[in-house]
């Protein structure tokens, strides 16, 4: 792995104004990305792991209130003009979504939308280099008879074929950071297999670095360097992978890896585990530790008292817990 | 039917009351639309001055001056005279009575009609539910005024008569409407649930369709209001309206047709003004309830 | 696509006769067609119409022989004016089909300019002025604002300035002595044409902000923002181009509303067309006109339906497999 920093998040807060008080929904995230190199965030849904991606692309809705630093190879991205922007989005950082079908245009057939990606980055380029250039990608991301599949419109795609087509428009422009934003999660698993392999080989081929955003550990075992953990818009842990499996420093962490369900360990009345409650509402955050009140661990006047700093517990492993090695014993 | 199985349905019933919300939560969401609100109570006001016009109104109707003759605006009329000398004021006020009263008439029966032969379409579903919808696809064939001054016509020109042709063309809207809710509604968990417990049809139709509708029917209510009102106006200005001795805004608006190009110009803007309140206000009040009835937006 | 046009006209054709028979059935059980014949003229000349026209038989009867002579082309004579009832209609077609290709032209195209406006300007001054504009629109009698638009463009600045002639007329579609497409003519045109769309660029406009907000909002669009997309080609190749279908099918279902719409027009502006035709027939009872009348008008809109229909699977790829 390279050790060239791709891209710098520090002390990044996303907030929104609504009717019952400020929601924050991304609070003091500081992370590093290395050129080359695959990073997992994990996280259930609401703990910020999207917002964090969209504020990278810089496609925030206006209303959301943002802070702090987003740097690309050490250029500021926070504050820059939507034009400025235009010229990073798409060409430097591209973004797969979730669903889509909702994210495919669904009145432009795939070889417009292509040609699109291809065309607002490399307006020199003539008609038929565009067009080449998008039937290569068809063929790139494994699309069968890539010529003949350019006239068809989205809905006429199965839900795999579809990502596929999202993947290969992302990197139309062999961005130097590819976004995975839960690009697996509508699909069947063996489908989810497949794309995932297709993110490999595109990195493989193309050296991008990919940020592989899901609430599912058992993509990021597979497929990352490194993993972040979020929980209620803040980072709780962040390590190579495996010390998250095998030496894993915050409870929550624990948590989500004693949810996963596992063959060798799940007896037949064993019922999976579940981290009881809710996540707290972002405009009403409890003070201290946010995952606290849901924590088997926490006590009263350490846990509640002020948001655990990251703590370093290993080579490029921290976790923000006031109770590490005291927790485990207790778990133990 | 197991122990288990029965709890879990009234669990679901019980889900299902408290996410109808509380009537004071309504009003609070309500009162948070200002608009919605100033504007009930210009029509709370609309509604006082007109039906009281025999206390209010400044003169009695029809009261005529032929030596004052036709005035603009001063202080003793304060929308000034007709022709005969009649002060506009109070016309407009008497007038109001018709108006107002085939608006909410014409509001009320539609919202009945529809609201019955909906919920009935889409409860039973099926051909019989086709059929009616099929039925109020023909009623959108041929232009409503057209139709509307063709019944009229045929029955004579009374506010009755009026009202009976604003209903039977007015309930198609909310028939439709209605029918859309109760399919979608007929498939929702607690309506299986009280099915489950061993409710009857009409049981389910009354006691748990009929809250469901109510941000339907209000906005439905509003806008038959407002068309109703505006269609009367419409009505008379073709000469298929109230007919004198009575007289409607739409019918005064028709007469001061005549004014245009005349000094009495003034004639022809209150009428219209009237008209343009109170379907403005009522407008708003639908835009109102449907907010608080319907926060996320999602049915209307 | 071919097949499914004929399908689709095909489908029309029912909705017309269920329409006809409905429509006939009404008029004929409201109205009687002989109530001129009976002040004037001798039982026997009764007798022979009530047997031309099957009045002693079943309604269904009647609908039948009405029918076979509609389609035939013979539409028999009006009881008002004596002249045939396909010429009268005929006649009046033309000036309503300019009226109606006006008011519907630049209605279109001053909804959208507001939709798309009001859309990406969401909450501005001028969204917020034009939403109030059409809270105003929906809420006013259509006539009302065409008899103040007479007063305030055409009266008020002929008497203020003393002109000979006013600067926009209000009676007919020219001048007498003069035709065609002239300045004459818009002249004419631009009142009853604002008469008849003011509320039908009320409606469309609101509609199409909705849809125009709707695709803003979409994830196709956020995709397209993903993509570096400039604004301008946001806003037209995609927010824009996947309004067009909602915004085009309410545009044709409205059909009826724009001719009840011409009724009222061309009442105000005394514009000789298929309104006060339907007027001038229903006051005199005359029902061999309002029958034929209310079938052709009726198979208009069943064909801006089918228009509406066709438009939508044009424009969302979608339909077609359908």
């Amino acid at each position: 792995m390279s050790a060239e920093v791709l891209l710098e998040v520090e002390h990044l807060s996303i907030a929104f104004p609504t009717e019952t008080g400020l929601a924050r929904t991304v609070e003091d995230v500081s992370f590093v990305l290395h050129a080359g190199e695959t990073l997992g965030i994990v996280g259930e849904s609401g703990s910020g792991k999207s917002m964090t991606a969209m504020a990278i692309m810089g496609i925030l809705p206006k209303s959301a209130i943002v802070t702090g630093s987003i740097r690309l190879r050490g250029r500021e991205l926070l504050g820059l003009s939507d034009d400025e922007l235009r010229e990073v989005r798409g060409r430097r950082i591209a973004i797969v979504f979730q669903d889509a079908l909702a994210a495919l245009n669904p009145v432009m057939t795939v070889g417009d939308q292509l040609v699109e990606a291809v065309r607002v980055h490399r307006p020199d380029l003539s008609a038929a280099e565009h067009r080449a250039r998008a039937v290569e990608l068809l063929a790139l991301v494994g699309i069968p008879s890539p010529e003949q599949r350019m006239a068809r419109y989205p809905h006429e795609f199965s839900g795999g074929m579809r990502q596929r087509v999202m993947i290969g428009m992302s990197i139309a422009n062999e961005p130097e950071l590819l976004i995975a934003d839960e690009a697996t999660t509508a699909l069947d698993v063996t489908v989810q297999a497949q794309i995932l392999d297709v993110l490999r080989e595109v990195q493989a081929r193309t050296g991008t670095t990919v940020m592989l955003i899901t609430h599912d550990l058992g993509v990021v075992a597979g497929s990352a360097d490194r993993v972040l953990v979020m929980y209620s818009g803040g980072v709780v842990e962040s390590a190579p992978v495996e010390p998250i499996f095998y030496d894993t420093a915050h409870p929550y962490t624990a948590g989500l890896l004693a949810s996963l369900p596992r063959l060798d360990r799940r007896s037949r009345d064993e019922r999976l585990f579940q981290i009881p409650g809710q996540p707290p509402l972002p405009t009403a955050w409890p003070a201290g530790c946010r995952f606290a009140p849901r924590c088997r661990h926490a006590i009263a006047g350490r846990c509640d008292v002020a948001v655990p700093a990251a703590v370093e517990v290993g080579a490029g492993h921290t976790a923000a817990c006031v109770r590490i090695g005291e927790w485990q014993e207790e778990a133990r | 039917m197991s122990g288990a199985g029965l709890a879990g349905n009234e669990e679901l019933l019980a889900e299902q009351g408290a996410q109808q919300g509380s009537a004071r939560q309504l009003l609070r969401r309500f009162r948070a639309h200002r608009l919605a609100f100033a504007s009930t109570i210009v029509l709370l006001v609309l509604l006082v001055v007109c039906f009281g016009a025999d206390w209010i109104a400044p003169f009695p109707q029809g009261k005529q001056d032929l030596l004052l003759g036709p005035t603009p605006p001063s202080l003793e009329h304060l929308l000034g005279t007709d022709e005969l000398g009649r002060d506009f004021l109070s016309e407009i006020l008497y007038a109001g009575r018709i108006s107002l009263a085939i608006g909410l008439f014409v509001a009320l029966l539609s919202t009945f009609v529809g609201t019955a032969l909906g919920a009935v379409a889409g409860y039973v579903g099926g051909t019989p539910g086709e059929l009616l919808m099929r039925i109020t696809d023909l009623f959108l064939i041929v232009p409503a005024i057209a139709l509307l001054a063709v019944i009229v016509q045929g029955l004579g020109p009374s506010p009755v008569t009026i009202v009976f042709a604003l209903t039977a063309l007015g309930w198609t809207y909310i028939a439709r409407v209605v029918r859309a809710q109760v399919l979608s509604l007929r498939e929702k968990d607690f309506i299986e649930a009280a099915r489950g417990i061993g409710a009857s049809n009409l049981r389910i139709i009354v006691s748990h369709l009929l809250p469901n509708l109510a941000g339907v029917l209000a906005v439905g209510m509003s806008l038959a209001v407002a068309s109703a009102i505006i269609a009367e106006s419409t009505l008379s200005f073709l000469g298929f309206g109230v007919q004198s001795p009575q007289t409607s805004w739409g019918s005064m608006l028709s007469q001061a047709a005549g004014y245009v190009g005349t000094p009495q110009v003034y004639l022809l803007y209150f009428p219209g003004l009237f008209i343009l309140v109170t379907v403005l206000a009522v407008n708003f009040i639908g835009d109102g309830l449907r907010d608080a009835l319907d926060p996320q937006g999602k049915h209307l | 696509m071919f097949t499914f046009i004929i399908r689709r006209v095909l489908y029309s054709i029912p909705v017309i006769l269920v329409a006809s028979f409905v429509l006939f059935w009404a008029v004929r059980s409201t109205f009687d067609p002989l109530a001129k014949l009976r002040q004037a003229h001798d039982p026997s000349v009764i007798q022979r119409e009530i047997e031309r026209l099957g009045l002693d038989r079943s309604i269904v009867e009647q609908y039948f022989l009405w029918l076979k002579a509609f389609v035939t082309g013979d539409w028999g004579t009006s009881s008002r004016t004596g002249s045939p009832v396909f010429q009268l209609i005929g006649e009046a077609l033309w000036p309503t089909a300019q009226l109606a290709f006006w008011g519907l032209l630049v209605a279109v195209v001053i909804a959208g300019a507001v939709s798309v406006y009001s859309a990406v300007r969401r909450y501005s001054l001028g969204d917020n002025l034009l939403t109030g504009a059409s809270y105003l629109g929906i809420a006013m009698p259509a006539f009302w604002f065409g008899l103040i638009l007479i007063q305030t463009f055409a009266v008020w600045p002929k008497e203020q300035f003393g002109l000979a002639e006013p600067p926009l007329y209000f009676v007919g579609l020219h001048s007498p002595g003069e035709s065609g497409f002239n300045l004459d003519y818009l002249r004419h045109l631009v009142l009853p044409v604002a008469a008849l769309m003011i509320a039908l660029v009320a409606t469309w406009s609101r509609f199409g902000r909705a849809a125009m907000l709707d695709a803003l909002s979409s994830d196709y669009v956020r995709t397209a923002r993903a993509k570096g997309v400039p604004r301008r080609q946001i806003i037209w190749r995609h927010a824009v181009r996947n309004s067009l279908a909602p915004f085009v099918t309410v545009v044709a279902l409205d059909a009826a509303v724009l001719i009840g719409g011409l009724v009222v027009t061309e009442q105000i502006f005394a514009i000789p067309g298929m309104g006060r035709l339907f007027l001038d027939s229903l006051v005199a009872g005359d029902v061999f006109v309002l029958l034929p009348w209310m079938i052709v008008v009726a198979i208009a809109v069943v064909i801006c339906n089918l228009l509406a229909d066709i438009g939508y699977a044009l424009l969302d790829p979608r339909v077609r497999l359908r």
